[in-house]
């Protein structure tokens, strides 16, 4: 296919969708009177409530479904796709790394993000300062992962043989002996978090300097006279200030982090016990052809943002009430 | 996640607007001294924290100029002392011929980002007025399932999704990734823009119905006007989101180059040709490119767009 043609596609595609939006709008326009308001919020939300629909709710309950189904998706078997993921050992791997990644990541990357928040904060060129940390967000999970790739680069120890990876080479500079740095477990699944880190920190800082410029001038003014120190102030004033803040960032984080998938696949494909649920429930499902785990390793994912939900709905209504 | 952010201004991008209470001068300047005595070592950690951070990038930039046998036989660093520039790299990437071209792709992640941004936000946009602004029973029990559906991870919905898709026939068309991603957006951007849109005045939407305008005329006329910036926050969100994507990709587009976005090729190539460094390092950049020109063009709405709602997992 050209690519004028793939434009064309597109063009017409987008058409077709504003003429659908066009019809909607003018629907939701001839209703009058008292029952119009029903009316227009039918016509608005149909199409999003169809979407979603189609594309989440009936997706979502049917893989709960065939998490309970063989291989195939042809016999029930119950809790044995789950009962697999508790007990296989390749799979437990697995679990321990998801747990690795889901402990660290959020709490790494905010700890960071807060202290480099902290760090620029009125400093001089702070805009700039923000960016160079806040700009590997832009960057897809796959380019950073290159990029990340070539910084663990080996080569072998020989003379006349130069480490072109950044970190073996600071090794060697020490006199060490270069490593392949994500072969060896559990230390490599550790170099892929670093990764992870290194993307979300800079949301991290964005939200907490925000938070941080939010705390009212005149309760530091007050500590201030207080006699309340740097560190004090950062203790008794910042964080209790900024946390919900914080706590809004580690969820955040948290959730992404157990969705990961692009980092370990492209880095090291899942290979020397690095998986994790994400990017397992891939493998399983399109690889190894066992739809029955690959389900229920997704659902397992879902059951563990639950909780995460269940706040965050909390929060919202507590909002939504003031 | 929530609107637990408190209410700060965007920052990111211009300078710090804090507001400076009236404190006489003296004590301001006093104030100055003592924190640039107290803070050298707070600037020194923060400039090695921005060195590390920015350095890996800026190793593969380097990397991705300098001649294959150079890039094989010592570190991006020598560069410095033996500098030896091409733009070969960038050129066979970026051609449409070849196993390693990557120009048919980058086609296509323009062709499968621009719909996926537009489609959501538009019915976002209505969807989001009709909870924030008309009023109909069980409005906010419906607005709590649409947030709630935000954390269904996509995992979840991929095969019964790609199902669906090749009954229909449109398997391997870009209409199954726009689809998609449209449908992936819409609880995030519902959210994000109904937050926007509580935020205007009442008594605005109440002028205009005293004025005789319906819901459709208010939504266009009146509010359109101060949903631009929400609506740019989002757009980018959508734009960085799509075009980084590599799961909705990979599971409806496959590797075939009729529709698969860069990232795919780049991952592919990632996979099969671990050491082809001189390929790897331009291609990842050709695709970091374009999200990076949006992000530093557009950093303050994202920024914004950020602070409003969190952020998509």
């Amino acid at each position: 296919m050209s690519a004028t043609d793939k434009f064309l596609r597109m063009g017409l595609a987008v058409a077709m969708f504003l003429a659908v939006v066009g019809v909607i709008l003018f629907v939701a326009s001839r209703f009058r009177g008292r029952s119009a308001e029903r009316w227009v919020a039918l016509t608005f939300l149909l199409p999003t409530g169809l979407l979603v629909a189609i594309g989440l709710i009936y997706p979502g309950l049917r893989t709960i479904y065939q998490s309970f189904l063989d291989a195939g998706g042809n016999s029930f078997v119950g809790l044995a796709n789950y009962a697999t993921i508790f007990t296989d050992s390749g799979q437990l791997t697995v679990l321990r790394n998801t747990v690795l990644w889901v402990v660290l990541t959020p709490f790494v990357a905010t700890a960071i993000g807060l202290l480099y928040a902290i760090l620029i904060d009125k400093a001089r060129m702070e805009a700039l300062a923000k960016a160079l940390i806040f700009l590997p967000m832009a960057i897809s999970f796959v380019g950073a992962s290159i990029i990340w790739k070539f910084v663990y680069e080996f080569r072998p120890d020989q003379p006349g043989v130069n480490q072109i990876g950044l970190l073996n080479q600071i090794l060697v500079s020490l006199g060490g002996s270069p490593r392949q740095w994500l072969l060896d477990e559990p230390w490599n699944t550790l170099f892929l978090i670093v990764v992870m880190i290194w993307i979300q920190a800079g949301f991290a800082m964005t939200v907490l300097s925000a938070a941080i410029k939010a705390v009212p001038e005149d309760i530091v003014e007050a500590a201030r006279l207080d006699g309340v120190k740097r560190l004090g102030m950062f203790r008794y004033v910042t964080l209790p200030t900024i946390a919900p803040a914080v706590i809004v960032v580690l969820t955040t984080i948290g959730i992404a982090t157990l969705k990961v998938f692009d980092i370990v696949r492209t880095m090291t494909g899942g290979q020397f016990n690095t998986s994790v649920v994400a990017n397992e429930f891939y493998s399983q499902s399109f690889r190894s052809a066992n739809q029955g785990l690959g389900a229920a390793l997704a659902t397992l994912l879902f059951l563990l943002v639950i909780p995460i939900v269940a706040y965050n709905v909390r929060q919202l209504r507590s909002t939504e009430a003031r | 996640m929530t609107a637990a952010t408190p209410a700060a201004e965007p920052t990111g991008g211009t300078t710090a607007t804090t507001t400076t209470p009236a404190v006489n001068p003296v004590t301001l300047a006093a104030d100055n001294a003592k924190k640039r005595l107290t803070s050298p070592w707070a600037s020194l950690f923060a400039v090695v924290l921005a060195f590390l951070w920015t350095l890996p990038t800026f190793g593969l930039l380097i990397t991705s100029i300098r001649p294959q046998r150079d890039i094989n036989t010592s570190g991006w660093w020598t560069f410095f002392t033996n500098p030896a520039v091409t733009l070969d790299h960038y050129r066979t990437v970026l051609s449409t011929e070849g196993s390693a071209g990557l120009g048919a792709y980058f086609v296509n992640s323009f062709v499968i980002v621009i719909p996926s941004v537009l489609i959501p936000i538009t019915l976002a946009l209505l969807a989001s007025y009709a909870f924030a602004w008309v009023d109909f029973k069980g409005r906010s029990l419906l607005f709590v399932v649409v947030f709630a559906l935000q954390i269904v991870p996509i995992q979840v919905t991929l095969i019964p999704l790609l199902t669906l898709y090749v009954d229909a026939g449109l398997a391997g068309s870009f209409w199954t990734i726009w689809l998609s991603h449209s449908i992936f957006a819409l609880p995030l951007a519902i959210f994000l823009l109904h937050n926007f849109m509580r935020e205007i005045p009442k008594e605005l939407l109440e002028a205009a119905r005293v004025d005789g305008a319906g819901h459709v005329q208010i939504l266009f006329k009146v509010l359109m006007p101060l949903l631009t910036p929400a609506l740019a926050a989002f757009g980018i969100f959508q734009f960085l989101w799509v075009w980084n994507d590599l799961l909705v990709a990979l599971t409806f587009a496959g590797g075939s180059p009729d529709v698969a976005p860069i990232t795919v090729a780049i991952a592919n190539l990632a996979g099969t040709q671990g050491t082809a460094w001189h390929l790897l390092s331009a291609g990842a950049f050709v695709s970091i490119l374009v999200p990076i020109a949006v992000f530093l063009a557009l950093q303050r709405y994202f920024v914004r767009g950020l602070l409003a709602g969190g952020l998509k997992g």
